[in-house]
């Protein structure tokens, strides 16, 4: 059944179709429809969860925490500030290896106070050993809540669905809702292998001195590597069953390119409407869309960039004292190739400054004109000279 | 107070922080209002609730107020004046105040 | 692909209208897309929101510069928002109003007008000082763009529409069938 729906309602309708029995969350704009929809959900009866009010968003993920740890499936949403203040917990949920699913709405971090999208909030909890899902439609959000909890469950580490702010979570768009049954069918209920249970006592997340922590977090880093072949697989079944298929990149006319666009969130979308009006004017550009930052699909962005001279990144992010972070973590995966390409690294966007279709063919060209990058960061769209 | 507009050529130009440059009297955030809280100095007996949890500032203590009174008792004390500059008619001092003197006006355009 | 940009004051609707819009041309099988202008609302602030409307898939997903099509839900907007900004000579710029064409001074563009104030008191949508004129708008604006059917538009009023709900319909009926150009 297609239906109209907001970036933010289909976050909530994913969590419900994924039947998510504990739900806590904090409002925080541009989030706040999210957890309005589940609780008029769970009010008409629809999502069968708990609703536990919280007063913070670290008390939300502690929750979560708590809940996953008695076995229960556990959701979460939050954006920027909200999901800095669960930092630490973000540790803990993935170092307590436990399956919960959260949606990151990508905002700027303040101050100063900016409610418009950029990536750098849940990027800068890259190390936190959450599995990460960058979306670029309301489809895909719906698909990649119901996917992340199969694959969470499968390796026992938590997911993080991450959407733009406004550009999806306020933006209606058609979404093809799948029936419950077809649902269940793909996603069985949770069956933790370990769970905080009366009749069978275990103490959780205690004292790991030298001797054994070492080969804890090894195992972390294992399940990790494990969840690239995981995501794959569950995405082929989930194609089965649904008739969809994202991946772990999508490549778009790759194959004979001179010079390949990388892009993440919505930047991918409107990138397939520049990329495809280039390819008509005989530009040998193609597209790469990188859909799971965490695990970082190294050899797959290896194998699609092996044949092209070139590769434009665009990042709607920065790590203060280093760069956008896609181009640093490409530039790393590249190294093991015996051809590199150049990367030209472009920074935009940031704090929500639109990334238009010119501006997108200009990165193009830019890099179509160049040997190599002028400057260490191309920042685009500033407003004012430089100083 | 007259204001300029501030004009930015270079990335120089802008503040290395987030701050408000110049004064921020003149910016007079009271237009948002649509309701704006009048008071009947008849009945206010001055407890200064209203100024207390005004999260504005934007009730004033007037000292030697020429107000009207309910008694002589308390006409020596300080009343309570809505800034209007600033007010953006929130509601809060209307809901606290113990003897309901403050009515939420709608503002007229 | 058709761009749409509605201006209106906070708290009129204008959002509310972009979605029944694009529900309408959602079950005419239109791809879609709508959002708003996305900032810090408040009563009677000047808000804008958008549809995006086409046969295939939408991909930009990038503000609306160059909009086809403009609507105006509260006439007073004009002296301080710029709504003929990038819209296009071949569109429209509907606008909410009970004065003549001549008030409007727009020679480069297509000016429709209708008194959607008027006709949404007449059927008791909202209040007498602030109706509801968001759906008998898109009445009208149906009407001129033939964008949608008159059918399409009332399942999609049906669909949004809290209160009121045959009134409003009625009302967005008698604007389709009296626009003036």
């Amino acid at each position: 059944m297609k239906k109209l729906l907001m970036g933010n309602h289909t976050v909530s309708w994913g969590a419900m179709l994924a039947r998510a029995q504990v739900i806590a969350a904090y409002p925080i704009t541009p989030q706040t429809q999210i957890v309005e929809e589940l609780a008029t959900l769970c009010a008409e009866g629809k999502a069968k969860a708990q609703f536990i009010k919280v007063e913070s968003e670290h008390s939300a993920l502690a929750s979560c925490i708590g809940a996953s740890a008695a076995g229960a499936r556990a959701f979460t949403a939050t954006s920027s500030q909200g999901l800095a203040l669960m930092h630490e917990l973000l540790h803990w949920a993935a170092g307590a290896r436990l399956p919960i699913v959260m949606a990151n709405v990508n905002r700027a971090m303040a101050p100063g106070w900016n409610i418009w999208t950029e990536q750098t909030d849940s990027l800068a909890q890259r190390d936190t050993g959450w599995i990460q899902f960058y979306c670029e439609n309301n489809q895909e959000i719906l698909d990649s809540i119901i996917q992340a909890y199969k694959i969470s469950e499968t390796v026992s580490l938590p997911s993080m669905i991450v959407l733009d702010a406004f550009f999806l979570s306020h933006t209606t768009e058609p979404v093809e809702i799948p029936p419950q049954e077809l649902v269940d069918k793909f996603l069985p209920p949770y069956k933790p292998q370990y769970k905080l249970d009366p009749k069978e006592p275990h103490a959780f997340g205690g004292l790991s001195s030298t001797e054994y922590y070492y080969e804890l977090r090894y195992k972390i880093q294992k399940a990790m590597e494990r969840a690239k072949e995981v995501i794959e697989e569950t995405d082929e079944k989930f194609n089965q069953i649904f008739e969809r298929k994202y991946g772990l990149i999508e490549e778009i006319e790759t194959s004979d390119a001179e010079v390949i666009l990388v892009t993440s969130s919505t930047i991918t979308s409107t990138a397939r409407f520049v990329t495809e009006q280039l390819r008509k004017t005989g530009k040998k550009i193609g597209l790469l869309k990188v859909r799971v930052f965490r695990p970082f699909p190294s050899s797959e962005i290896r194998d699609a960039l092996s044949n092209c001279e070139k590769v434009a990144v665009i990042d709607r992010n920065i790590s203060f004292g280093s760069g956008g972070i896609f181009a640093s973590e490409i530039k790393s995966a590249i190294q093991k190739m015996g051809k590199q390409p150049v990367i030209f690294p472009f920074i935009a966007g940031l704090g929500g400054r639109d990334i238009t279709v010119p501006q997108i063919e200009e990165m193009i060209n830019y890099t179509f004109e160049n040997a190599k990058p002028k400057e260490e960061i191309l920042w685009r769209g500033l407003k004012y000279e430089n100083i | 107070m007259k204001e300029k507009k501030i004009k930015f050529n270079k990335i120089g130009d802008l503040p290395y922080l987030t701050v408000s440059l110049g004064t921020t009297r003149v910016n007079l955030t009271g237009q948002w209002r649509s309701f704006r809280p009048v008071i009947d100095y008849q009945k206010c007996t001055r407890c200064m609730i209203c100024w207390k949890f005004c999260p504005d500032v934007s009730v004033i203590k007037e000292p030697n107020s020429k107000k009207a009174a309910p008694s002589e008792k308390i006409a020596h004390l300080p009343a309570p004046v809505i800034n209007y500059d600033f007010c953006k008619g929130c509601g809060i001092c209307a809901e606290e105040c113990p003897v309901k003197c403050i009515e939420m006006k709608p503002e007229k355009k | 692909m058709i761009e749409i940009r509605i201006h209106g004051r906070g708290g009129q609707g204008s959002v509310v209208a972009s979605k029944i819009f694009a529900e309408a041309l959602f079950l005419e099988g239109k791809y879609v897309q709508a959002f708003p202008e996305f900032g810090t609302e408040r009563r009677g602030a000047p808000v804008q929101a958008f549809v995006r409307c086409g046969e295939t898939p939408i991909l930009v997903r990038s503000n609306i510069y160059e909009p086809d099509h403009v609507i105006v839900l509260d006439a007073s907007l004009i002296e301080m928002v710029n709504v003929v900004s990038g819209l296009k000579r071949s569109g429209f710029i509907l606008i909410n109003s009970d004065l003549g064409s001549g008030n409007y001074n727009f020679p480069e563009y297509r000016v429709a007008l209708v008194d959607a104030t008027k006709i949404a008191v007449r059927h008791k949508l909202g209040t007498p000082t602030t109706p509801i004129v968001n759906t008998v708008i898109l009445g009208a604006f149906a009407k001129i763009t033939n964008l949608v059917s008159f059918t399409s538009l009332e399942k999609a009023v049906r669909d949004y529409a809290p209160v009121k709900i045959d009134e409003n319909v009625a009302a967005a009926k008698e604007t389709y069938e009296n626009v003036k150009i």
